[in-house]
């Protein structure tokens, strides 16, 4: 059974990971606390069940399309709502509470146009089958997802530290006042960062409804504590930090529920919060931590 | 005086009742209230118990001496929806007997007030522990889970089940509710317990729990949640391999199509008890069908059915009681002794219901519901 469950934690760890990337980022490089960032979770997983389950698209094609309609759906949001904090150099707080209220506002409009219910693929349309090893079973989804989450993080890498816009984008993030001295458009860099973090969230919004095959319109905000615990246990802004704080957290709540007690397993992720909030307090708003985007 | 009893007249009259033509029957309609969800997430619940409380109403008021006016308030599924509703039946319409309200959480906002005002009102759908403990002019038709649980736990034990694990959502008064009443049932019915996980109501990952239970093997698994999260366990547990040979039990929130529509076939197999059938072969449940096709263009559901056999016994007790006074329709309605769709009803002297005759076991086959053997 331990095998089991460490791959369930395991599975589960990814689906934390691969929600936190676009948030860690997003942190990392224009130092926001973005709460819309669940929006654009939720939306992408409801443009692939709309493209699946009523247009018949394959669910291959309607998960990069959902990816980019995310995305697209992000930088103008994020533009109307932090441009101009971001110009009158506002601090995180404020930051914080117009996103807040910008997340609220999106979900309930979002509830009110496609209902508050949990709405599902056809079962037939989903990769349902199961492979197993031994006595170790492993969902074809949950397959995706880690493979996915694998990809993604090493194409985030990739452009954040093997291309030149991720060394201008690192560049903005650690002074946009000197980014801008030598010719960087941080304007169209923070567009950009907004594309690849709403997409990065649409696509694990696709992928994330499609391992439960449940998508209604508050999963992001359910998500999003779990991502704030990741992003914050990882190390704000850092892509390799979310990824193994949020394997380390599925794990353990894995663990809490198969040997402890399944009532436990939500305590999990927040007393794993406040340990790592207490062990470092420069964590959350603080600067101390490096960067390392 | 004169205008209440016309507009209880149209009201009688829009509500497809015969028009009242003849004097004496124009002259008195006894009104009746009927509170029900009509509005919000929650609607589809009070328009199928509006509908069969109003079929019923129909043949009943084509044959009575003195016809019933129904008058139906929405109750938008909040209490305080449900105690304006009660407040405006009980003040301004003057009615002798409310039916509903829909469910047990408005019942326990809306029974103080219509028990204070010795005003009988009864829940056709409140399956909820202490709903008649309200006071003395409080009824259910409903049967609570109390009384249905046991008899799918002893179907269980009777196909050979001797270990079961409970599942049961722990953020939801309902599903805990029904956890506890399944877990007296299942020890009642000498099944033993060998785990009890529990989750979040919103969750949409169960596999920590399903392995945990996979690896005791028990022959039964008890799952105490809405509709929702009992098709996302079902949909899991398949997927970490539990196969045919785990039976599948679940509480009144099983108890609904959408779970074959969500869950396809992973919920093969599961049992759940439940009061109606509208595969039940008896000549009044089928004449019942045929009468709710005809006249909606649609099937019937668990709550029209009991709607509609309320709507019968209550309209018996106010003949019997000979005068429209709420205090004599009570003492009428604790006499009942009705044969309707959902077998032979009659009450405790505690108001609920008294006998689980009716009740059927359900087996999940193909995405429907049919009677399990």
């Amino acid at each position: 059974m331990l095998a089991q469950q460490l791959v369930n934690g395991v599975l589960l760890g990814a689906t934390y990971a691969l929600f936190a990337l676009g948030f860690t980022l997003m942190f990392g490089v224009l130092r926001v606390v973005n709460l819309v960032y669940g929006v654009y979770f939720t939306a992408g997983a409801f443009v692939a069940l709309f493209l699946a389950r009523d247009l018949g698209l394959a669910l291959w094609l309607a998960l990069p399309v959902a990816a980019v309609a995310a995305g697209a759906v992000a930088v103008p949001v994020d533009a109307l709502l932090l441009s101009r904090l971001r110009r009158t150099k506002a601090g995180e707080l404020a930051s914080l509470m117009v996103t807040l209220g910008a997340a609220l506002a999106l979900y309930a409009a979002l509830a009110a146009l496609v209902g508050p219910d949990i709405q599902r693929l056809p079962p037939h349309l989903l990769p349902v089958s199961a492979i197993q090893v031994g006595s170790l079973r492993v969902g074809v989804a949950q397959l995706l997802i880690i493979g996915a989450c694998a990809v993604l993080a090493g194409a985030l890498l990739w452009l954040m530290r093997g291309t030149r816009v991720g060394l201008a984008i690192r560049a903005m993030a650690e002074t946009p006042e000197a980014a801008e001295l030598v010719g960087i458009n941080t304007g169209l860099l923070a567009a950009l960062v907004s594309f690849v973090s709403g997409a990065l969230a649409g696509a694990a919004g696709v992928l994330i409804g499609l391992a439960f095959n449940a998508v209604h319109p508050y999963m992001g905000e359910a998500m999003m504590l779990r991502g704030f615990a990741v992003i914050i246990a990882g190390g704000l802004g850092d892509i390799a930090g979310a990824l193994v704080a949020g394997l380390v957290l599925g794990i353990a709540e894995v663990l809490t529920a198969g040997y402890f007690a399944s009532g436990l397993k939500e305590a999990v992720a927040f007393a794993l919060l406040v340990l790592v909030l207490w062990t470092r307090p420069s964590g959350l708003f603080g600067h101390a931590a490096p960067e390392r985007v | 005086m004169r205008r209440r009893s016309f507009s209880a007249a149209l009201v009688a009259t829009a509500l497809g009742g015969p028009a009242p033509l003849h004097p004496a029957r124009a002259a008195q309609p006894v009104p009746v209230g009927l509170i029900a969800i009509l509005s919000g997430p929650n609607a589809a619940y009070g328009i199928a118990i509006r509908a069969g409380a109003e079929l019923a109403l129909a043949s009943i008021n084509a044959k009575a001496a003195r016809p019933i006016a129904l008058i139906v308030e929405d109750s938008g599924g909040t209490k305080d929806g449900a105690i304006n509703a009660a407040r405006k039946l009980i003040g301004r319409d003057k009615v002798v007997a409310i039916m509903g309200p829909t469910l047990s959480n408005e019942m326990f906002a809306v029974g103080p007030i219509a028990n204070g005002r010795g005003i009988p009102a009864i829940g056709t759908s409140t399956t909820a522990n202490g709903i008649t403990d309200i006071g003395p002019f409080i009824f259910r038709t409903a049967l609570p889970e109390a009384d249905v649980i046991p008899v799918t736990m002893r179907k269980a034990a009777a196909r050979g089940c001797r270990t079961i694990a409970l599942l049961y959502a722990n953020d939801d008064a309902f599903s805990k509710s029904g956890f506890d009443v399944m877990q007296a049932a299942a020890k009642a019915a000498g099944l033993r317990i060998v785990a009890t996980e529990s989750f979040g109501s919103k969750d949409t990952d169960f596999a920590a729990q399903l392995t945990k239970i996979k690896a005791l093997k028990p022959d039964a698994v008890g799952i105490s949640a809405l509709v929702e999260p009992v098709s996302g366990v079902l949909l899991q547990a398949r997927q970490l391999g539990f196969g045919p040979e785990t039976l599948f039990i679940g509480g009144n929130g099983s108890n609904s199509p959408k779970l074959g529509q969500i869950a396809g076939a992973a919920a093969d197999g599961l049992i759940v008890g439940s009061p109606w059938f509208i595969g039940k072969s008896d000549a009044a449940n089928q004449a019942f069908i045929k009468a709710f096709r005809t006249r909606y263009g649609r099937d019937p559901d668990q709550f029209a059915a009991q709607a509609y056999d309320t709507m019968f016994i209550l309209a018996a007790a106010i003949d019997r009681a000979q005068a429209p006074e709420p205090e004599r329709i009570r003492n009428a309605l604790l006499e009942t002794d009705y044969n309707g769709i959902m077998g032979p009803f009659r009450f405790t002297a505690h108001r609920d219901p008294a006998s689980t005759a009716g009740v059927l076991v359900l087996e999940m086959h193909a995405g429907a519901f049919r009677i399990a053997g």
